[in-house]
């Protein structure tokens, strides 16, 4: 993928020097996950670039502030007012040209590198402050799901960008001293996955605690299936350092769980799908390998949800989802197999005193 | 375990033609009624390892020469503390063993400082050992060369009168046999110096990786101590060489009849086919002393006496390589993998000890690890190969004298016969009388040569007597892979679909047709493609692992040749599997597993 710009970052180019400060902490994160080889789904952010060109193009600044000016905080329902009136002037502005060029040609490129036209994407706001580039703004920023189509896509950026001044926002800004002009805003536009498959990872065998070893189940459809427990999901093991599968267990599929025209649907799996194996070896491996990247940018063992997309092509198609640090394992203590010591014919003579306890670990 | 036991040694028959097979073989290894209790109480698996083939009486003498050597180093030399030697006997031609397990745990504790400081000292020295035990080898290698098994002369030399010498020639051919067959014990001897440390270092590291990753598969040990130059493979490198030679001296197509040696001769007639010979020449000693079958049998050739195989062989790298294929033995790639293998498991170890256990382990395994491969080029092959060529000698001389038909009714002599007969030879020429030996022999070896013959078309059982409740002597474990489970194996009946199971000693799956391998004269039958079924397999059948989709063994462990030489290779193998060759055929197709141990037909 090329093609970034000044308004334009996508996930797989991000350069944490270059772009920290103005792709927000949402994106950050995303890109460098990306860049730790955690392919989380492709897009692209809108920089804060893009709508610092919008402000500057208008008497915005100015409006705003004019705006923010007359709220009487202690009003609920006159912050509500100002929020609404300021959200609509931003949505109601046209987007300059360039901007407007840049954003189409990017998600034309997701499109084709999906092998979908007008493919659905999340529309996520990534808000950042000059000074404050780690601040929480959690829960503040709109996302928006399978947003289809060019137009739509920067209809839905415009109100990302409007998201700055919902009443929450400028109420938190209020109370923790912030300026509202030193907000910058910017949006990640994010392929929404459509699995094939999909499951969870563990990065150490989970009844044995034996941490060469990936554990993986996979089923077909969304991961809720395999979550919910609604389905017997596959089950692989990987051995990390061979990177092969050692031990599957093809189980009876009988549901998945899809998207469709009418929403998220659950679904008889035909025959022929229901014990046959959902992803192949080759697939397999990469989740794996994708899992042991986890394990190693968080240095602990992960537990991981991922999917196996139908539109990424093959090589691309395995996205993480989530991962979180593996709970049971982990905390217990290890126990050393040289016990302590390492004394060479002590050891081997008790490898020849009892050999089998070599042969029969198998 | 189940309850069921494998036949009484004094319940097998004797297979139809083979009447009166015990003359082929001393008293002493012969089931006997004067032992019978204890051999009918223990229980015996055949070696078809080594020994898959129904064995002469001049073949014989190696298994012992060798099991006894075995022992010597486990139980007088080395201590070893829970094992003494191998008991072994013959049965209608084929080899029978039972490992002498040291069950008494005091004893096993008191020779435990005795092994420590004996074997201590090799592990502390191992590589001055090792070079002075190539010195050793090749300085009995040249005794066995200048062995002279020349036909007695019309009378002594004048030079045996003026210098008083005492002696003569008649005495000096006895002398000779005595001493060839003190060599030949010797290479056993040798065989076996190292051996069985070398496989206590490397079944140590075996166990700590077991124990330290409960789930790790066989072959990612095997593959950390993969990437090692050895000699063993020298024979096909130089082959490899002389391939590329022959393209670049424009002589290639005179290998497209390798099967007839003449005409590749014919066609090598020329100033460039003579500059290839002198090249062959040149590799030929000692590299080419390698045998096409373990080198334990006198039918066994050698690269040296038949040049079909080995010009087989290079037709097929010269084909290769005119298709642009790279043929070398991918070093580099190998050594990158074994240690991004090792960097990796050392990182999910739980402590910095156990690191420096786990470096330490496989730094002997290393260490080790080129004398377990080359002891076998150096004994198997190069000592054994001179050692058939002399027999051959002795047998052409006793043509001459009139005792043989031909030279190789001499493997079906018993080595203290030969004694006897040299004696009576001898005789004959001190009296200037006719020796019995012309009359006596002939028949007698007819005889016998029908009688292996029909040994050789027998079946005989896996193994004899109670199974054991566990198998703990380590070198059976190791070197045949025998298990409780392969025993198991063997007592249940075979399953009706013609599956079969195995050591999962190579990774990987492949599909393709069966082609059996029964000994070295098939080997050219292989085509690409195509999955090699053998009881075991030999380190000079290399080219055709280049060819093949999978190889399964009837026998053989982890570290058995087909083992090593597939994971190089990368391709699928199942060992051990006890019954592959007969359950399956040439042209079934099959499935191998080589990361579960199965072998399906499909």
């Amino acid at each position: 993928m090329t093609g970034s710009s000044e308004y334009v970052v996508w996930y797989d180019e991000y350069d944490e020097e270059r772009d920290r400060h103005r792709v927000g902490g949402k994106n950050a994160s995303l890109g460098t996950m990306m860049g730790a080889g955690l392919p989380v789904p492709p897009g692209f952010a809108v920089t804060t670039n893009a709508y610092d060109t919008l402000r500057s193009h208008d008497d915005l600044t100015v409006l705003i502030n004019d705006l923010i000016g007359e709220i009487d905080f202690d009003i609920p329902t006159g912050l509500q007012a100002v929020s609404r009136r300021i959200r609509s002037e931003i949505e109601k502005l046209a987007v300059p040209g360039e901007i407007e060029e840049a954003v189409f040609t990017a998600y034309e490129q997701l499109c084709r590198r999906c092998g979908v036209s007008d493919v659905g994407v999340a529309v996520r706001s990534s808000a950042t402050a000059e000074d404050l580039p780690d601040a929480s703004f959690a829960g503040q920023q709109d996302t928006y799901l399978w947003v289809h189509g060019a137009e739509n896509v920067l209809a839905h950026v415009a109100k990302c960008w409007s998201s700055m001044f919902t009443d929450r926002a400028l109420a938190y800004r209020h109370e923790m001293g912030f300026d509202d002009q030193a907000i910058a805003m910017s949006v990640g536009i994010q392929k929404m996955v459509d699995p094939r498959a999909s499951g969870v990872a563990f990065t150490l065998n989970p009844l044995t605690g034996d941490r060469t070893q990936v554990a993986i189940d996979a089923s077909w459809g969304l991961g809720e299936a395999v979550v919910s427990g609604e389905v017997t999901p596959d089950n692989y093991l990987v051995d990390k350092v061979l990177r092969e599968v050692v031990e599957r267990v093809i189980s009876d599929k009988h549901i998945e769980i899809r998207r469709t025209d009418s929403g998220v649907e659950t679904l008889e799996v035909e025959a022929e799908r229901r014990t046959s194996q959902c992803i192949t070896d080759a697939e397999i491996c990469d989740v794996a390998a994708m899992a042991r990247r986890a394990e190693k940018h968080y240095g602990c063992p992960q537990d991981v949800e991922w999917a196996l997309d139908r539109h990424l092509p093959d090589g691309e198609n395995i996205v993480l989802l989530q991962a979180r640090p593996e709970t049971v394992w982990s905390q217990k203590a290890r126990t050393s197999v040289s016990r302590g010591t390492y004394d060479p014919l002590g050891s081997i003579v008790s490898t020849l005193t009892a050999p089998l306890k070599a042969e029969k670990a198998n | 375990m189940t309850d069921k036991r494998f036949p009484s040694p004094f319940e097998i028959e004797t297979p139809e033609g083979a009447e009166g097979w015990e003359e082929l073989y001393p008293y002493s290894v012969l089931f006997s009624e004067g032992r019978r209790e204890y051999e009918d109480s223990t229980f015996w698996f055949m070696d078809s390892m080594h020994w898959g083939w129904a064995m002469s009486p001049w073949d014989a003498d190696h298994l012992m020469y060798a099991i006894a050597s075995l022992s010597q180093y486990n139980s007088r030399h080395y201590l070893i503390p829970p094992a003494n030697g191998i008991d072994f006997r013959i049965l209608n031609g084929y080899p029978y063993f039972s490992p002498v397990t040291i069950d008494d745990g005091a004893t096993i504790e008191a020779r435990a400082p005795q092994f420590m400081e004996r074997a201590g000292h090799y592990f502390a020295n191992w590589d001055d050992l090792y070079e002075s035990w190539l010195d050793k080898v090749k300085e009995n290698i040249a005794a066995l060369e200048s062995i002279d098994f020349s036909p007695l002369p019309e009378t002594e030399d004048m030079e045996v009168i003026t210098s008083g010498r005492g002696v003569g020639s008649g005495w000096d051919l006895q002398a000779e046999y005595h001493r060839f067959q003190d060599l030949a014990q010797k290479i056993w001897q040798y065989h076996f110096e190292f051996l069985n440390l070398g496989y206590a270092a490397y079944l140590d590291f075996f166990g700590f990786c077991k124990e330290a990753f409960p789930s790790i598969p066989d072959l990612a040990v095997a593959k950390m101590v993969a990437g090692i130059e050895v000699d063993l493979f020298r024979p096909n490198e130089e082959l490899k060489k002389l391939a590329q030679k022959a393209i670049d001296l424009g002589v290639a197509d005179a290998f497209a009849k390798h099967d007839d040696v003449d005409a590749v001769h014919a066609a090598l007639s020329g100033e460039a086919g003579q500059q290839w010979l002198a090249a062959w020449e040149e590799v030929a000693e000692p590299w080419f002393n390698f045998s096409s079958g373990t080198g334990f049998y006198y039918y066994d050739k050698t690269w040296m006496q038949d040049r079909s195989v080995p010009y087989s062989f290079v037709h097929d790298y010269i084909t290769k390589l005119q298709a642009g294929e790279d043929i070398s033995r991918p070093m580099e790639a190998i050594r990158a993998e074994r240690d991004r293998i090792v960097e990796e498991y050392s990182e999910f170890l739980a402590s910095d000890e156990d690191r420096e256990a786990f470096q330490g382990k496989l730094g002997l395994a290393r260490t080790v690890f080129p004398y377990v491969e080359n002891h076998n080029f150096y004994i198997e092959h190069w000592s054994m190969s001179v050692f058939w060529k002399k027999s051959r000698e002795l047998g052409s001389m006793l043509v001459k004298e009139g005792f043989f038909v031909e030279p190789d009714d001499i493997y079906f002599v018993r080595r203290e016969e030969m004694d006897t007969l040299l004696f009576d030879l001898y005789t004959a020429w001190a009296v200037g009388a006719n020796p019995a030996g012309p009359h006596h022999w002939p028949p007698i070896i007819a005889k016998r040569r029908k009688i292996v013959d029909a040994l050789e078309a027998s079946k005989q059982p896996n193994a004899l007597g109670p199974p054991p409740a566990v198998v703990t002597e380590p070198f059976t474990i190791m070197l045949w892979g025998i298990t409780e489970d392969s025993i198991d194996g063997w007592l249940s009946t075979d399953s009706d679909d013609g599956s079969v199971s195995g050591m999962a000693a190579s990774p990987g799956t492949a599909e393709g047709p069966a082609r059996i391998v029964q000994s070295a004269d098939d080997i050219g039958q292989v085509q690409e493609g195509e999955i090699l079924v053998a009881p075991i397999t030999a380190p000079s059948w290399a080219p055709v692992f280049s060819k093949i989709k999978a190889t399964v063994t009837d026998i053989g462990g982890l570290m058995s040749h087909a083992a090593i030489v597939c994971r190089e290779y990368g391709v699928p193998a199942v060992t051990g599997t006890g019954d592959a060759t007969t359950a399956i055929q040439t042209g079934d197709m099959i499935r191998v597993d080589g990361n579960t141990g199965k072998v399906t037909k499909i």
